[in-house]
């Protein structure tokens, strides 16, 4: 046996056991790590083997598993393994990909509660059909002994199945009680409840009717509306954790012992950290070494850099474009300036959340109005029938079930999954639970510019009209640097094929820009006062060739992918559109005249936004508002409905209603349609409810409801919404 | 009528079977990815059951 040369103590003691599995690399001995990748633009077969397999390739990676519901992948890999490298990776080979942040994500990662729910729908739905079963046969007639092993059999199954699938609603009915309030869960509980009750008593004296098969078709179809509910909202919510995984909070700590990776929220207030350039600031702190430029448009939505030096101060959420910094921490985490304002938007939240769904506003009603009917029913024929209490008990009941709130507790949850599932395959997430019935009132849609409309980031324009030398000389000095003016100069110069000049002594001077020697004049690429230029109106960067005088490039932002076609789209459906920019007027004309936008402003700041949101609301328009920056969270926050790209900050994810998984803004446009269908689709489920309770009602009133005819008001009611929810996956 | 004397317990037996290969399918993680199981029959990368949690 050869000597193991292989770095893998295990897999040496065990060659066999790694033969045996198979499936290539089984780690280096040390435990595995869990990582977490977000893939938001998967949908096929070739794309999950596409990932697998490409995951597989990279070293260090045990095992890959994509689940497609969830667009995320699991990596399993050897603890030092990066994500962000793995995410860097899939980009690069065509499946957008981000890091997911582990801990945030493991509280969704045992999905414990949606089991059980299924486990209880599963159980409910096995004893549903074997009681129905055996009520069939004693409505078809069969009497005496026959029709009473029949009725003891069917409570054999349905006591044990009420016991256990019903306790959803029990707890839910009893926790709402015991505070003094009146819930959905009330009246469903007390009709299943009843009707076990009322049953076994018939039973016991040889009665004609039993409920048990009304009693677990209702908790079936409850349980159904209940799970789907929750799907819905789990993806909701685990999609959110999700989102705030995104943003890994990790920075690089200054101490003693040298550099460190640790977690902001182990940052205090005095530690110095290292913010190397293209990284996002995680702190408020002030600069203590080094000069650089920021970018602060998450902030302010102003395209164009700022530099920064020694003293300057810095905040959570700007990157840093050029020199490394050193910042000493005035204000970590909780203190910092985006969670201050991630507060502020708290508050302005809850004066949104006050709005009541249409499910909510039937509930109220619905809850007193049946108990209300079932006691009357109950009197009225105790009274009328001179102390029959066991036949005025049975209409009781059979008014109790017969009104069962199926049409709310099936058909709601059913379209809002429909609807839903369709947004989310489409890139667009559903974070609020009342966000579809807000989407679909909106008749006004404010964009942002900076990050929403546009990519975010710069492309130079007409590179034509500069000087063949010019452009040479400004590629040479631009290759070398990481500021991302300089790499969009770098690109399309090289893309217009032009080759760079020979130059000598190059050097890059943080927060100001590169110098070299070409053809023994000093040439310059940077910012317009340290060339001593006049700034033009725009994001630029300036060269200057000698002592000739300075050329200016100019950049304009890209427009993000499906904006013109989005926009188009809401146009059509006569929906008014705005642009609303904090950045200078020539930049915010220009895109607001290639997306097809009349209507725009631009200089504006944060409480200008949201105080020109609040205006649209105050004249009765329901604003829909979509904005990246720090600086359109109040306008997110008071608008009637809000959407914000993946890429946005935390805080501004926060207050949206509705994420944009992808990096494209095309979905927007069909999901207001969508969400007026679904609505329409809501509304027309009420409608069948309440039309098919006002036959049976009566019927069951007057005492002849049998559980025959309960048991098809039921089904027929509760198959009927379930059917024209499902229609909306077709339109 | 003595029929019914092996036919229910066969008709509850055989609901049983049913409602146990349910919970199988429950507790080996068979509903955590329906959309990704519809395309993987797709795939030539198969695999026999998805991973354990």
């Amino acid at each position: 046996m050869s000597v193991p040369i292989s770095a893998c103590p295990a897999c040496d003691a065990a060659p066999l056991a790694e033969e045996q599995a198979g499936k290539g690399y089984r780690g280096n001995g040390a435990e595995a790590q869990r990582l977490m990748l977000s893939l938001p633009q998967i949908y096929c077969a070739a794309c999950i083997s596409g990932v697998e397999r490409g995951l597989a390739t990279r070293p260090g990676v045990r095992s890959a598993r994509v689940n497609l519901t969830l667009k995320r992948a699991t990596v399993e890999a050897d603890p030092d393994v990066e994500a962000q490298d793995l995410a860097d990776y899939l980009t690069g080979i065509g499946f957008e990909a981000y890091e997911l942040d582990g801990v945030a994500l493991s509280a969704t990662e045992t999905d414990r509660k949606g089991r059980d729910l299924l486990m209880r729908l599963g159980v409910a739905g096995f004893a549903m059909m074997n009681v129905m079963l055996l009520s069939v046969a004693v409505w078809s007639g069969a009497t005496d002994a026959t029709r009473d092993l029949f009725h003891w059999i069917s409570a054999g199954i349905a006591i044990p199945t009420v016991a256990f699938s019903s306790q959803v609603f029990f707890k839910s009915a009893w926790s709402a009680l015991r505070v003094g309030r009146l819930n959905m869960d009330v009246p469903i509980s007390l009709a299943i409840l009843l009707a076990v009750g009322m049953s076994i008593f018939e039973v016991m004296n040889s009665g004609e009717h039993a409920y048990f098969d009304a009693a677990l078709s209702l908790t079936f179809f409850l349980l159904a509306g209940r799970y789907l509910d929750y799907r819905t909202r789990s993806v909701a919510r685990s999609a959110a954790e999700e989102l705030s995984a995104l943003e890994v909070p990790r920075a690089h700590r200054l101490s003693d012992a040298g550099e460190e990776v640790v977690p902001v929220a182990e940052l205090n207030v005095g530690d110095i950290v290292r913010v190397v350039p293209g990284a996002r600031v995680p702190v408020d702190g002030v600069v203590t070494t080094g000069e650089s430029e920021l970018d602060r448009s998450l902030l302010t939505g102003e395209s164009l850099p700022v530099p920064t030096a020694p003293d300057g101060s810095v905040m959570t959420g700007e990157v840093n474009l050029t020199g490394p910094l050193t910042v000493r921490v005035t204000a970590a985490g909780r203190d910092s300036t985006l969670h201050r304002m991630a507060d502020l938007v708290a508050i302005a939240e809850t004066a949104r959340n006050k709005y009541t769904s249409l499910a909510d506003k039937a509930a109220a009603v619905y809850a007193p109005v049946v108990h209300l009917l079932a006691l009357g029913a109950f009197l009225f024929w105790v009274w009328y029938s001179g102390g029959d209490w066991r036949m005025a008990m049975n209409i009781a009941v059979a008014t109790l079930i017969i009104t069962c709130p199926c049409a709310l507790g099936l058909a709601v949850p059913a379209v809002n999954t429909a609807a839903s599932g369709t947004l989310f395959k489409q890139g667009m997430l559903l974070k609020s639970a009342t966000a579809m019935e807000r989407l679909a009132e909106v008749d006004h849609v404010v964009f942002d510019k900076t990050g929403t409309l546009t990519e975010g980031k710069p492309e130079p324009d007409d590179l034509a009209a500069h000087k063949a030398d010019d452009l040479s000389v400004a590629l040479a000095l631009a290759e070398g640097s990481s500021h991302p003016l300089a790499q969009a100069l770098t690109r399309a110069t090289r893309a217009a094929g032009i080759s760079p000049a020979r130059l000598e002594r190059v050097k890059e001077i943080p927060g100001k820009g590169i110098v070299a020697d070409w053809q023994g004049r000093e040439v310059r690429l940077g910012r317009a006062e340290w060339l001593g230029a006049n700034a033009v109106g725009q994001t630029a960067t300036y060269l200057k060739v000698g002592d000739r005088h300075t050329v200016a490039f100019t950049f304009t932002d890209a427009l993000r992918d499906g904006a013109d076609e989005a926009i188009a789209a809401l146009k059509a459906q006569g929906i008014a559109v705005t642009l609303i920019s904090g950045d200078v007027p020539a930049a915010v004309a220009d895109i607001a005249g290639r997306v097809g936008i009349s209507d725009w402003q631009a200089d504006t700041l944060p409480e200008d936004k949201a105080a020109y949101v609040g205006q649209l609301a105050k004249a009765g328009h329901k604003v829909l508002m979509v904005g990246d920056g720090l600086n359109d969270t109040a306008a997110l926050a008071a608008a009637h409905v809000s959407i914000s790209p993946a890429s946005a900050l935390e805080a501004t994810r926060v207050v949206s209603d509705i994420v944009l998984l992808g990096s494209s803004l095309a979905p927007l446009g069909g999901s207001v349609a969508l969400a007026k269908s679904a609505t329409r689709r809501i509304k027309e489920n009420f409608a069948i409810a309440a039309g098919s309770n006002a036959v049976a009602i009566p019927i069951a009133l007057i005492g002849l409801a049998t559980p025959l005819a309960a048991a098809l008001a039921m089904s027929l009611s509760s198959i009927t919404v379930s059917v024209n929810a499902l229609r909306l996956r077709k339109s | 009528m003595n029929v019914l004397v092996y036919l229910i317990p066969i008709s509850l037996l055989l609901g049983g079977l049913g409602l146990a290969a349910f919970f199988w399918t429950l507790k080996s993680s068979q509903y955590d990815d329906p959309d990704g199981d519809s395309q993987r029959i797709l795939s030539d990368l198969w695999d026999d059951a998805p991973p354990e949690d």
